[in-house]
């Protein structure tokens, strides 16, 4: 398969991860003290190294067979996972994803947190908060790094997705200086939530044994069938809440006859 | 130690089966039945996958948006 399509689905599903690192990094440095901040994402990058260093060549060792079998289910549940979410955000049952809500939260908290050094680091609250951000957001990008570019035996395409979209939020983040609010996120995982979701269901089940049909190009319709379903989802939840409000409305304002009336 | 234990177990939870854990397990399923029909059928089950994904994020939708304005 060429390289392009899988560069493009880790950049975005990375750039999501990273502008929401970013967010937290952001609160911390601006409003606690940046050496702090600097060290811990420092730390958090050297533990991810180690992981993808342990991981990559573990999980290549596995035949191709079962890596698609066991990559495939865990990218379609966690896919599945995304694109629930991504439905519920767009039809309004779930509030959306907003980094700039996201970011006066951990600035209230960081502001409010004591300042207490420990084990060198002068500002202990603002080199976890860093961390635990880094960290956690950089695991799903490993994830997605190591499962896309295992599955397609093309780890270096993975990694030059992630790293492009890495950069490009960091470059973007120092300079505006800001969360990045105007970025569709919902509409990124989305799109990153039909690219998991597909994906997965195609390596799990050739893993599980099934021959596509057209191969590698069954792909090119797997896409398009999850985006059109997703999207016909989203719409007929968003149908349903808008004729439930407006009955809704109805049956008050009947109620509200029947009281004044 | 336990508690360390707890909260990795518990992210790796959240980070992979979220919200639903029964789209997770039919998922499993349908994977395991897909195996079977292939290896032992020898039906190229394909559509089957995708099928029960639908089905699957259908269900967990209607279940999240039941009873809710």
């Amino acid at each position: 398969m060429n390289a392009l399509p899988l560069v493009l689905t880790v950049f975005v599903a990375c750039a999501v991860e990273a502008i929401e690192a970013l967010t937290i990094v952001l609160a911390a440095g601006l409003t606690r003290q940046w050496r702090s901040t600097f060290q811990g994402m420092a730390a958090a990058l050297i533990v991810l190294a180690a992981i993808v260093g342990v991981l990559g060549p573990t999980i290549t060792l596995l035949p191709l067979t079962a890596l698609r079998l066991v990559v495939g289910a865990l990218l379609a549940i966690f896919g599945l996972q995304w694109l629930r979410k991504a439905i519920l955000r767009a039809a309004g049952y779930k509030g959306l994803h907003d980094e700039a809500s996201a970011y006066l939260r951990e600035v209230a908290a960081a502001k409010a947190a004591p300042a207490a050094s420990r084990r060198g680091i002068s500002d202990w609250y603002a080199f976890t908060l860093a961390f635990k951000g880094v960290l956690l957001e950089g695991l799903e990008v490993v994830f997605i790094v190591i499962t896309f570019g295992d599955n397609q035996r093309d780890l270096g395409a993975a990694a030059v997705g992630a790293a492009i979209a890495v950069v490009v939020v960091a470059a973007t983040g120092i300079a505006v200086r800001a969360p990045l609010a105007k970025v569709p996120e919902n509409a990124m995982k989305f799109a990153v939530g039909i690219m998991l979701t597909s994906f997965g269901t195609f390596w799990g089940a050739e893993g599980a044994g099934v021959k596509w049909p057209g191969h590698d190009a069954a792909l090119l319709v797997l896409v398009p069938v999850v985006a059109v379903v997703s999207l016909g989802y989203a719409a007929r939840l968003r149908r349903a809440r808008r004729s439930g409000g407006a009955a809704g409305s109805r049956a008050q304002a009947s109620v509200s006859d029947g009281v004044t009336g | 130690m336990m508690r360390a234990l707890k909260s990795f177990g518990a992210f790796w939870y959240d980070f992979v089966i979220g919200d639903d854990w029964q789209v997770a397990a039919l998922v499993v399923a349908a994977l395991a039945v897909t195996a079977l029909l292939v290896h032992l059928a020898g039906v190229n089950a394909w559509w089957l996958l995708p099928a029960c994904a639908f089905a699957a994020l259908a269900w967990s939708l209607r279940r999240a948006t039941a009873g809710k304005p």
